[in-house]
This record gives structure tokens, C-alpha cells and sequence, in this order.
């Protein structure tokens, strides 16, 4: 674990620059992390994906899937890889201040 | 040795088995790469060939018979429908670790710019043809253009 200053918040992050405590979070500091893993910009369709990801970890728990984001989020699996290259859930859970995913699928 | 810290950048997965427990490996671990951002290839060939044959790919069953592993002695798993029920078990369990049925998965891993082949070889051999195939599968390989198209990837075979 490491302090770190992102958007002006000094905030806690684990080895891989996750965040450790999802409630420190805030928009401005997506816009950074999103810069931090080559999104050099966040669209529309990319905050319908980190907002369905920030509910979805307050209501649920647990690690997001791809499988989720489509049928419980209503996110297109091409469309996700697109938006996130090199890595989709991997990218969007950091962008969105959640632990990296703990699921295979 | 030090090529491996660089991280894998590309797969080819050979799927050789039809039995669910054959199936399911392939298509984790081709998905599960495309999520690290992994360029994969997938080849279908021998039975391996029913998860994206379209008249088969929602029957695949996971083997009750010869499968010490289940811990079912044979002739208990030889009963009709035992396979089936085991499926069947199986497929819930999966379902609620948000592993999806063979169609879905193959659309899933496809739609995660995944590629998929079927084997020249084993299509000659079952008398099959691409419009047996789910619409998927790019194209019929042989295995020398598989392993063209493997060039600087890791081959997995399973």
C-alpha cells in the first residue's frame, strides 16, 4: 500500500495502483486514473460503465464479470473492449476506484 | 527466460475434446486471456469441434463413464441419464459463477475480438462444412495455416 495524490485527494492505493478504499472516489479522480491506463479521454458510453460498476459494487459486492455488465448492466461486450483496450474489467475497475476483479470470466 | 517477463501478447488454443469437462477449459482460459488483453486464436478439431457445431453445441455433457474423477463407480454413471443429471448440476453451478453456456460463451469470447477455426482435417473427416458452424467461426484451417497464424504466440492445447 501506498499514499498517493490523484485529482488534488491524497488517497491509499495497493501495489498495482488500485484504489483501497472505494469511498475516497470521486469523478475527477476517474478522469486521472482513466489517463494513468492510456483513456485519454472519458465518454459517455465510458461512464455508463463506471457508474454501473460503482452501483453495482454498493448494491452487490462481490466482482463485477463481463457477463454482468451485459446482462445486468445492458453493456455491449464489444463495445466494452473498445472503450476499455488492452484489458476491459481490469481498466474500468480502477477507472471507477473498485478492487481489481477477483473472477476468471 | 527473459522473454517470459515481457508477459504473454498472443495464444492459440486447440479445444481436441467434446465432453463439457474438455470444452470448458478451452474456452476460460481463451476468454480469460482476451480479458488481460491477450491476442487469442481458437482451433477446434475432433470432438472438440462439437462447441461450435450448431446442431451440438447446447448438448455437450460432461462425461459420467470413464471418468475416475467424478467418483461415480462406471456402471452407476452408464445409467441412462446420468450424464445428463450431472450436466445438468454442473451447468447451475456454473451458472451462478456467471459462467455461461457454451453459445453464449463462444458469442462472449468472439464479441472479445477472440478468433475462432475449425480443423480441416476433422471437418473432412465428420463431413462437415461452415454452415454447420456457428456464424463465429472465421474459417476452416489446415494445420499449417493454424500454425502460420501461431507465429510468436504460446500454443495451448487441451
Amino acid at each position: 500500500m501506498a499514499a498517493k495524490v490523484i485529482a488534488g485527494t491524497p488517497v491509499e492505493v495497493n501495489e498495482e495502483g488500485y484504489l483501497v478504499d472505494a469511498s475516497q472516489w470521486n469523478r475527477d479522480m476517474a478522469t486521472e486514473i482513466a489517463r494513468e491506463v492510456d483513456i485519454q479521454e472519458l465518454t459517455d458510453d465510458h461512464w455508463k460503465v463506471i457508474d454501473f460498476l460503482r452501483r453495482d459494487a454498493e448494491e452487490k459486492g462481490g466482482s463485477p464479470t463481463i457477463r454482468r455488465l451485459k446482462k445486468a448492466g445492458g453493456i455491449d461486450t464489444k463495445l466494452l473492449y473498445e472503450l476499455f483496450p488492452g484489458g476491459p474489467l481490469k481498466k474500468a475497475t480502477k477507472i471507477a476506484g473498485l478492487p481489481k476483479p477477483a473472477s476468471c470470466i | 527466460m527473459s522473454a517470459k517477463k515481457e508477459g504473454i501478447k498472443k495464444l492459440s488454443i486447440i479445444c481436441s475434446k467434446g465432453s463439457l469437462e474438455g470444452i470448458y477449459p478451452a474456452l476460460i482460459m481463451a476468454n480469460g486471456a482476451r480479458m488481460e488483453g491477450i491476442e487469442v486464436n481458437l482451433f477446434f478439431t475432433f470432438f472438440g469441434m462439437d462447441a461450435i457445431t450448431k446442431k451440438k453445441w447446447s448438448k455437450v455433457k460432461v462425461a459420467t463413464v470413464g471418468n475416475p474423477a467424478m467418483g461415480i463407480p462406471t456402471f452407476i454413471g452408464a445409467i441412462p441419464g446420468m450424464s445428463a443429471m450431472a450436466t445438468k448440476m454442473m451447468m447451475k453451478k456454473m451458472d451462478s459463477l456467471d459462467i455461461p453456456p457454451i453459445p453464449e460463451f463462444i458469442e462472449m469470447i468472439h464479441d472479445a475480438g477472440g478468433r475462432l477455426f475449425a480443423c480441416k482435417a476433422s471437418v473432412d473427416m465428420f463431413g462437415l462444412a461452415m454452415e454447420d458452424f456457428c456464424p463465429q467461426v472465421e474459417k476452416v484451417l489446415t494445420v499449417g495455416e493454424f500454425y502460420e497464424m501461431s507465429a510468436g504466440a504460446e500454443i495451448i492445447f487441451t
